[in-house]
């Protein structure tokens, strides 16, 4: 059998190098007369290793990393890829802390299969949780996710189950699963790492909310940033077409099911769920009121289950393994793992699959080992760009939807982003502010001209720490401005903009007042 | 990249291949702007017959989302990610050398044909390999002033 090399491709790998890797490998291996097979994967999450090259020996994966393309040919030479004496050489990976300190369930499978290979999906216990399904009435679906305590990943947390009730119950002649892949919050992406690196997962999920809610269509809206996680998803619905996991019949059972891929222009409010409706719909991406409920009046004013890529990537994994399972991990009413995302000034950043209840500083300084450039840590925000910025003290807040509410943050979508010494926190908010008055979709007064009028002030703050003027009016008219946004707004973008203003304001002061020393272009 | 110039007849055929989707006014404005690197706004009233929507329905979706560009691209595409986890490693830094350097400023409408056009863009999902970019649609991770020199002066091969 050819020795096989896994290499990923997913977008991370490919942004440093790991099609240059692949097309060195190949020569390397030509020139040496070595008989090779080039697996390419998706990506473990690791990104600080990227590019992860591995290869397999009596069934153990062997991991080298980061390597860059002017690596290959002294691996070559060192005796890649049989027993090779290198540097880069990590020993088995999973045996990297990194790894083996994580609960993966959701990504068990990412970055070790082919993400178009179907028989590699089902080697690796794919498809065994939509056979369960398949076999089971709707409400008993429904039960178990309800059972095992799923809450939506995509920021606000609502129980899976209950939403899935609620279609399933809807009288209606045709029903929607809309699988929300928007994930437009800056520090993550797990929903990419799902798309580009176990796309037949997020098919199996999409296809298990159709049986439990009686919605024979599924579409999925990726956001137009995710070229090459459009293009594998899209390939992946073609093959699970052609293996009978999609179409007139899943599996024979006589349940059709399809899915449909739109993609996103690159408006961030179209991650509101009501926004895409409108999007998928061709329309403006201008929030609907509630109610109705999308569960009841959704897609075409039909009801519809909208799901996050994560919520719906759980579903497999809690159809095969039993709910209680699922239920096991967690603290609380956060039940089950949470991938978080690692990222920013970080040296070791990533994809980290845990049970709720990690503290952010567990996170931080023993999975991503403190900042990237070794300067000292100031502040990390927490939950996208309407999450809050914590300042260093905050850190043994745990990981959990409530902890962080009662910390005065959100769990969001779990991305974490640090920051070192250099940030400027008035900056931070006046960008929060800048985000909310570029992506508002226009519907409520305070969002769409309230946030612009903030951009403004803030530019005085900035400017008044120059000067030395005093600008305690202008931080009143600041606060003021969150009171209405956090009042007078449809949707979380106006409503938690105040967040990561309030947070830089009440934790890092003294950037209101004076002009910081560092800067990033100090280095 | 090299874009192909405006052409009515090509565009009408974009949009009958598009149009009967649900949803359609999305699709076929990406299937236009993905090949002409733009929208010209004389096919609105196409778009508006094809679709049976009035043309302030498809002038307000063009309008809305960032992607649908409304003049020619010239030359490469740089889309500089500007996002936090991306400003936590420097990108503002790197927008500030564009500007200093080489007088580029992000998301200008006017840059002169055979430039590099940058355009900011919030998050490609690389955040923990920023400073992040898509280069005529090529991921680059861990971008540096360096980097974006050479991809400037070298635009024609990458
Ligand atoms: C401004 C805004 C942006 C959002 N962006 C996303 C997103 O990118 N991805 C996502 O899954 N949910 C996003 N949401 C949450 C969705 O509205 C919705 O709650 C979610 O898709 C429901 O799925 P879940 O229950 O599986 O989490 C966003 C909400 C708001 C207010
Ligand atoms: S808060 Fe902003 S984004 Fe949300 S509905 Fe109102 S205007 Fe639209
Ligand atoms: S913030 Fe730049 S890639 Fe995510």
């Amino acid at each position: 059998m050819n020795m096989r090399i896994y290499i990923p491709m997913d977008s991370a790998a490919l942004s440093v190098g790991a099609d240059q890797i692949a097309e060195a490998v190949s020569r390397e291996a030509a020139s040496a007369n070595l008989a090779i097979e080039i697996v390419r994967t998706g990506s473990r999450g690791l990104f600080y290793l990227e590019t992860l090259v591995e290869i397999e020996r009596d069934g153990v994966r062997h991991g080298f990393g980061p390597v860059t393309p002017a690596d290959v040919s002294r691996l070559f030479a060192n005796g890649f890829p049989g027993k090779c004496h290198d540097p880069l050489y990590l020993g088995p990976v999973e045996e990297i802390d990194f790894l083996k300190r994580q609960t993966r369930l959701t990504f068990a499978r990412c970055g070790i299969i082919d993400p178009l290979s179907m028989d590699d999906y089902e080697k690796h216990g794919g498809n065994i949780g939509l056979r369960q399904a398949l076999k089971q009435a709707p409400e008993m679906v429904v039960d178990a996710i309800a059972q095992s305590g799923l809450r939506g990943r995509g920021g606000a947390g609502f129980p899976t189950g209950v939403k899935w009730r609620t279609v399933l119950n809807a009288i209606a002649d045709k029903k929607y699963v809309v699988c929300n892949a928007d994930e437009g919050d800056s520090g993550t992406f797990a929903d990419r790492l799902i798309l580009e690196g176990d796309p037949f997962m997020l098919i199996e999920g999409m296809a298990i909310a159709g049986i439990a809610t009686g919605a024979r269509h599924g579409v999925i809206y990726i956001r137009s940033e995710y070229p090459h996680g459009i293009k594998i998803f899209s390939l992946a619905v073609e093959y699970a077409r052609a293996a009978g996991m999609l179409g007139p019949s899943i599996f024979g059972s006589g349940i059709p099911f399809d899915i449909d891929v739109c993609v996103g222009a690159g408006a961030y409010i179209c991650g509101e769920e009501t926004a895409m409706l409108e999007s998928i719909e061709g329309k403006r991406g201008v929030v609907r009121a509630k109610p109705p409920l999308p569960a009841l009046k959704g897609l075409f004013g039909k009801p519809t289950a909208i799901n996050n890529v994560l919520s719906l990537a759980a579903v497999p994994w809690i159809m095969a393994n039993g709910p209680k399972a699922y239920a096991d991990f967690g603290m609380g009413r956060s039940r089950g793992t949470k991938p978080i995302q690692l990222a920013g000034n970080v040296k070791r950043g990533g994809l980290i699959e845990v049970a709720f209840g990690i503290s952010l500083r567990t996170i931080i300084e023993d999975f991503g080992g403190g900042t990237f450039s070794g300067r000292p840590l100031r502040a990390v925000q927490v939950g996208g760009p309407l999450g809050a910025y914590f300042p260093e003290h905050l850190l043994d807040t745990p990981m959990d939807y409530e902890a962080l509410l009662a910390a005065g943050g959100m769990l969001g979508h779990g991305g974490i982003v640090v920051f070192d010494d250099r940030v400027d926190l008035a900056r931070q908010a006046r960008f929060a502010l800048a985000f909310c008055a570029m992506e508002s979709c226009g519907k409520c007064t305070p969002c769409r001209i309230g946030s612009t009028r903030g951009v403004e002030i803030m530019d005085r703050v900035i400017d008044a720490r120059r000067t030395g003027q005093d600008s305690s009016a202008d931080l009143t008219l600041i606060e003021d401005l969150c009171l209405v946004l956090t009042d007078a707004s449809l949707c979380a973008l106006g409503g938690l903009t105040p967040l990561p203003v309030r947070s830089a304001i009440q934790h890092f002061a003294t950037d209101f007042t004076r002009t910081p020393a560092l800067s990033y272009a100090a280095e | 990249m090299n874009w192909p110039k405006w052409d009515a007849e090509k565009a009408i055929e974009i949009i009958n291949s598009l149009k009967s989707r649900p949803g359609a006014a999305l699709p076929v404005l990406h299937g236009l702007n993905d090949y002409f690197g733009y929208v010209d706004t004389t096919i609105i009233p196409t778009i508006a017959d094809a679709l049976n929507l009035s043309r302030a329905e498809i002038h307000g979706v063009l309008s809305f989302y960032h992607d649908f560009k409304i003049t020619p691209p010239t030359g490469l595409v740089v889309k500089l990610c500007r996002a936090e986890a991306c400003q936590a490693m420097g990108s503002e830094d790197l927008v500030a050398h564009l500007a200093a350097a080489h007088g580029m400023v992000p998301d200008q409408i006017d840059h002169v044909p055979g430039t590099v056009a940058v355009q900011s863009i919030y998050c490609l999902g690389n955040c923990a390999l920023g400073p992040s970019a898509l280069v005529d649609g090529v991921p680059v991770g861990r971008l540096s002033k360096s980097r974006l020199d050479a991809l400037i002066s070298h635009k024609d091969q990458a």
